[in-house]
Parts: C-alpha cells; structure tokens; sequence
C-alpha cells in the first residue's frame, strides 16, 4: 500500500500523531490511546509498517514503533510542490491577463 | 505575492488550487488552451517554455519543454481528455525524465463571478504516489536513481520562489 492510502485513514493518520509526539513507543503503549481494540490497532501499525510510514524493533518482548519521518514528508513535499508550481503560474497568467487587457 | 487558496484531499491523493482573475472567462480559456499564449506563463522564468504539440481536443495530445540558459532540456507532455470550451480542460500529465508510470491528472475549470471575473479551479490528482517511493528505495537501479536525484534538483530549482512583486 502507497503512503498516501496509508495515511488516508483517521486512525492510522492518529497513530502517527501520536508516535510523532512520543518519539517510540511500545505498541502496548499505543493501545492505551483507542477505543479499538488490540488487534484492530495492530492491525492498523501492520499497514503502516508495509507501507514503510513507520518502523518497528523488537527489544525482548515489546515492539517499539517510531515514525518514519521521511516517508511521511513525501505526501506533504507532492502537495506543497504542486500548490507552489501553480500560485507562480497563476501569478505570471495575471500579470499576462493585464497585459492583454490593457491592449484592448 | 500569491492570492491562491488551495486544499489538500490526502485521501482522494488531490490538491485544489483557486484563484480569482480580473478578465473574462473567454480570455482566461485563451491564455490556457492557445499554444502562443503558454510560454508566457507556464514555465518557470528562469526556463524557456516551448510548445512542442498542443492539440487541444478530446483525445488530443501537448508536449511543453523547458530550456534553461545552458540549453539543457526537459519535456511535459499528456492527453487531454476533457476539452468543454470555455469551462472546463481535463487533461493528464507525465513528466518525461522519470518516465511512464506517474502519470497526474489536472482540471481546470473556469467560473464567471457575480462581478465579471473569472474564478479558476485547477485541481491536480496524482495517481500513484507509491511510485514516489518505489524510486527512492535502494532496490532502484544506479540509472533510475540518477534520474530521480535529478527530478529532484531540477523540481526544486522549478519551484524556487522569487517574489517579485
């Protein structure tokens, strides 16, 4: 699944919130912040972790999550960029509308 | 100094972008879909803008390159799919040196005001974002990965603002 999916979700866009916050945290640690159950939530850090938006180490038994800062940052960077290509294009398309009407 | 708005749709994978002209709706469509009008304001200023295809209908296909001061050369191109004079252009979008397979759709619609002037929506859909990150991962091959680091340098050259207003 592609970043975006991934973060199409409340949940899941939750979850990142939170680690964003915590820096790690063990996912019996994220539980603790839904009304979901466990499993619904794992469920939900499976498919954040295919699609690479966060990371997971074992240490002994617990499964510490971080955030993937990078893969995160890709989403924005798309959106930003085109919304910053488009507000130059429309200010030069204003400046040339002028010039046209002006002619007239 | 910018006067767009614009909403980000994370799930729909869509970024609006709105802005209000003060012209005509006719003349607002020209200055989109007439291949003399496009290198005016289509490229960055530091690029040259050239029209290489422009064959604005259903089905239809357009290709733009930028040049810049040293002659080095990159290609847009696309389909259009929807072409309904003077409200609405749909069209699809692939930037040539990353190759097929990231093709984004834009559409343009045009509005009058109350007050005569013209209300522009470009919305841009992109399509697989997953091909984003497919390029960045060490998998890529040193050739894909050459083109990318140059995308990269070559969208932010693109995308440097200088306000000049």
């Amino acid at each position: 699944m592609d970043v975006f999916s991934a973060l199409a979700d409340p949940t899941r866009r939750r979850i990142v919130e939170i680690l964003a916050m915590s820096g790690q945290l063990p996912a019996s640690d994220i539980y603790k912040h839904f009304e979901s159950t466990p499993p619904a939530i794992s469920q939900h850090l499976k498919v954040l972790r295919q699609a690479e938006v966060v990371k997971m180490e074992k240490q002994a038994q617990q499964r510490l999550y971080t955030v993937n800062t990078a893969k995160v940052e890709e989403v924005e960077v798309w959106a930003r960029r085109t919304v910053q290509l488009w507000s130059e294009r429309f200010d030069r398309l204003e400046a040339l509308l002028q010039e046209e009407m002006e002619e007239k | 100094m910018s006067k767009t708005t614009f909403t980000v749709n994370r799930d729909e994978r869509q970024v609006m972008m709105e802005r209000v002209f003060d012209a005509p709706r006719e003349l607002v469509w020209k200055m989109i879909t007439d291949p003399t009008y496009i290198p005016r304001w289509w490229g960055p200023e530091k690029y040259t803008t050239i029209v290489d295809k422009m064959d604005v209908q259903v089905g239809g296909s357009w290709r733009f390159i930028n040049r810049d001061a040293e002659g080095n050369e990159f290609a847009f191109n696309g389909i259009y799919k929807e072409v309904e004079p003077p409200l609405r252009l749909v069209q699809t979008f692939n930037f040539e040196p990353i190759g097929p397979g990231h093709e984004s759709t834009e559409t343009a619609v045009l509005e009058e005001t109350a007050d005569g002037r013209t209300k522009m929506t470009m919305t841009s859909i992109a399509k697989s974002v997953e091909d984003f990150d497919g390029l960045v991962n060490s998998g890529m091959e040193s050739g894909a990965r050459e083109t990318w680091e140059r995308l990269a340098q070559l969208l932010s050259q693109q995308l440097t603002i200088a306000d000049r207003v």
